[in-house]
């Protein structure tokens, strides 16, 4: 933990130290042996009090420490579990601020729809880029498994300024990925539709039209900067 | 259906536990007998990037008569001295019984004419999809999907299956979570109550699909948990000796096809195959190394140690230097167990010397290799029957794990780094909160938070939740 003083850095290092860790609040043990110390619910209870705006709260407290963890797992330093816990930490942060920001406010890095496709029902994949995506500052579409191209295209009409993914797993579903491009594309042309799943390549990406191919969530968090920089 | 309840080992010593030799061997096809002390290769193949629907059927059926002829002709030119041709469903084929049906009757004439001019012997396998979670929240029971499954076994069989297994999926609506959270609380429930009661249901049904037929009711495999733990584990998203520990839970589950009547031989991607051969006695199909064309894994060589099928898993019907892939794969297969069988044939001790080979090769290195050593695998095997009931087994085969683990690390050859020492600890600690009351247990898994889950499909009260 930082050297706790009650300047608002030290209060946001806090948060981001204690949303690595797993710590959602005060009572929890995670780390063993914390049960009873702050964790990211008080610490951001008490930068609210010291009127750090809710943004910068966001931003350098709670997106920052699961930024941190997202580049740990990219770089194999933990695993899926201890990002899952970190992710919940956050929502107890996130949970804080949220009557603090009108709804259409709360900031975000853009719209992510996401689908795996029609006949197919793979999904752990799909899951994890979502979850490591959202960390990443996206708002997540999740429109499910086995999606018909209607339900895509319905989503991102729903979602104008959306970026898409698409996930397929089987070899025989790699064709309804070119036809969900396809039919997004009809009523979308400029759309930012990334494709991926285990056996999708850079050159099918190509040929079915889409804006591009990641091999991975980390890829995905790339490629979407690249494709769709922030504003 | 008269249920069977194995209270001892059928195979006590590790020694026995080998390749090829199965207490007891099965016979189906053309004079094909399974573990009676030859390896036979079991070859799998699936479509490249192509739609299955009503109109590229021709298309499909043209695939499948390519790859069954090509298989078939190496398999000749190689004098394997037998073989399994497993068809594994998409989907669709499952979905719409009929196209399952054709595509079986294709393979079945191909078969048997490979068998009449050459004398080959041989069998098919069918493996029709568990599409039941094709609609959400999942009746497993009932439902559309579940009527296409029934018919598609019955189809698969009257059109000339000698075989019949799935990879079912019973218990997933909670363990895709549980098995990203490392949660084994839920991973016990989902294997050892849900799983174990929907293996119950469904191998009844398939045992009936099979009765006076020529077809086995063969077994299943907790691919879908155990095979997605070491996928994920392999992509070092979740420890290994979390995805070993699935892996040997996963055995509870899968038994019970065989307490319903299964006969072996299991299906290929079951790894937790060598614990059911212990406790059963029947031949089990593995695959590893010649699987690389499917899946990453750890446990290349060892899987081999007491197989009595040797599969490829799947590979795409795509065009490789050597010829199409499945084709090659087959080469691949025949060359692996040409050499088990020749170990076998000079004898007791030699065919040991090669199993003690293949599984040194892999043990020290990898936690789910170093649970499949033979002593291993009859320390969990007699863990597992000296227990009464699915949830009590899956609970003493998770702590009979840990101690193996541990003690394979502490005093053993097992190599684990930090983090994975680490997730051996809190694996006990999650283990020790884990309740010993079935009910209790149920109700600490929060199913009720599970979306997908039906609790009437497993035989449980909304108030039990
Ligand atoms: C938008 O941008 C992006 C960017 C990156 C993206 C992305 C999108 N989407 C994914 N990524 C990327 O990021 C992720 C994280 O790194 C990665 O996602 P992945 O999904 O690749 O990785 C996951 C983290 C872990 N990987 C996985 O979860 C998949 C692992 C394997 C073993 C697998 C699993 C687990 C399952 N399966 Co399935 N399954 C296999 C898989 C073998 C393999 N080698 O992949 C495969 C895909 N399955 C196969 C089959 C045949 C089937 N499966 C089926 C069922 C299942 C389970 C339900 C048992 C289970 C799925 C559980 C679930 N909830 O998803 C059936 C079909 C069901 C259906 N309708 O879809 C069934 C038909 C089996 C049967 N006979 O019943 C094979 C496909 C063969 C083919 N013709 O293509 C298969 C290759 C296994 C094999 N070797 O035979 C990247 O690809």
């Amino acid at each position: 933990m930082t050297e706790t003083t009650d300047a608002p850095k030290d209060i946001l290092a806090n948060i981001a130290q204690c949303v690595q860790t797993g710590k959602a609040d005060a009572n929890m043990n995670i780390p063993m042996g914390s049960k009873g110390q702050p964790g990211v619910a008080e610490w951001v209870d008490q930068a609210i009090a010291k009127d750090v705006p809710p943004q910068t709260i966001l931003a350098e407290g709670l997106m920052a420490g699961l930024q941190v963890i997202g580049k740990k797992f990219a770089a194999n330093e933990v695993f899926i579990p201890e990002v899952l816990i970190a992710a919940r930490a956050m929502h107890a942060g996130m949970n804080k601020l949220k009557p603090l920001f009108a709804e259409q406010d709360m900031p975000s890095r853009g719209t992510f729809v996401m689908g795996t496709v029609q006949g197919d029902l793979h999904d752990i994949g799909k899951n994890l880029v979502c979850m490591l995506l959202e960390g990443a500052g996206w708002r997540i579409i999740d429109v499910g498994v086995d999606c018909a191209p209607e339900k895509l295209v319905a989503a991102i009409k729903e979602h104008p300024d959306c970026a898409v993914g698409l996930s397929a797993l089987l070899t025989t579903t790699m064709v309804a990925m070119g036809k969900a491009v396809s039919a997004i594309r009809e009523s979308f042309p400029d759309k930012t539709v990334i494709v991926g799943g285990a056996p999708v390549t850079e050159e099918f990406a190509k040929e079915i039209g889409a804006s591009g191919y990641a091999p991975d969530p980390s890829a995905a968090i790339d490629l979407l900067d690249r494709l769709q920089p922030a504003a | 259906m008269a249920v069977r309840h194995y209270t001892n080992l059928t195979i006590d010593r590790s020694e026995d536990l080998i390749f090829g030799r199965a207490p007891h061997p099965v016979t189906c096809g053309h004079d094909l007998t399974i573990g009676a002390g030859t390896v036979y290769p079991e070859i799998n193949f699936t479509l490249p990037p192509m739609e299955v629907t009503e109109s590229t059927m021709p298309a499909v059926l043209d695939q499948y008569q390519k790859i069954i002829d090509g298989v078939c002709q190496r398999a000749v030119d190689l004098q394997v001295p037998g073989l399994v041709v497993e068809f594994e469903l998409l989907p669709p084929m499952t979905i719409e019984p009929a196209w399952g049906e054709s595509i079986v009757a294709l393979l079945r004439r191909a078969l048997d004419g490979y068998h009449d001019k050459h004398g080959l012997k041989i069998a098919l396998r069918a493996t029709p999809t568990d599409v039941r979670d094709g609609e959400r929240p999942v009746r497993r029971r009932s439902g559309r999907y579940w009527e296409a499954m029934r018919d598609s076994f019955r189809r698969c069989v009257s059109a000339g299956a000698d075989m019949l297994s799935i990879e079912s999926t019973g218990g997933k609506e909670a363990s895709d979570d549980a098995l990203l959270q490392c949660d084994l609380q839920t991973m016990l429930v989902a294997l050892g109550v849900l799983g174990a009661r929907d293996m119950a249901f469904l191998w009844d049904e398939i045992g009936e699909a099979c009765k006076g037929t020529q077809c086995l009711s063969a077994g299943d495999t907790a691919c879908g948990f155990a095979n997605t733990a070491m996928v994920l584990a392999d992509r070092k998203m979740i420890p290994k000796v979390f995805a070993a520990v699935v892996r040997t839970l996963s055995t509870v589950r899968t038994l019970v096809a065989h307490e319903h009547g299964a006969v072996g031989p299991t299906k290929d991607c079951a790894y937790e195959g060598p614990y059911i051969k212990a406790i059963t006695g029947v031949p089990i199909s593995l695959e590893g190394k010649s699987a690389a064309c499917a899946h990453l894994s750890s446990i290349g060589n060892i899987a081999a140690a007491t197989a009595d099928l040797w599969s490829n898993e799947s590979v795409q019907n795509v065009r490789l230097l050597g010829g199409d892939a499945p084709v090659v794969s087959l080469e691949q297969l025949a060359y692996d167990c040409r050499l088990m069988n020749i170990a076998a044939a000079d004898g007791a001790d030699a065919a040991r010397m090669l199993r003690d080979w293949l599984v040194r090769s892999d043990a020290a290195l990898d936690p789910q290799a170093y649970v499949l050593t033979p002593d291993n695998v009859i320390r969990v095997a007699r863990a597992i029957v000296e227990a009464d009931g699915a949830f009590a087994r899956s609970r003493e085969t998770i702590a009979v794990t840990l101690d193996i683990l541990r003690e394979g690390a502490t005093d053993g050859p097992l190599h684990l780094n930090d983090r994975e020492k680490h997730w051996l600890d809190m694996l006990q600690m999650q283990l020790e909160m884990i309740p010993t009351d079935e009910e209790a247990a149920i109700k600490a898994a929060c199913l009720g938070t599970k979306p997908d889950l039906v609790p009437g499909a497993y035989e449980i009260d909304d108030d039990k939740l």
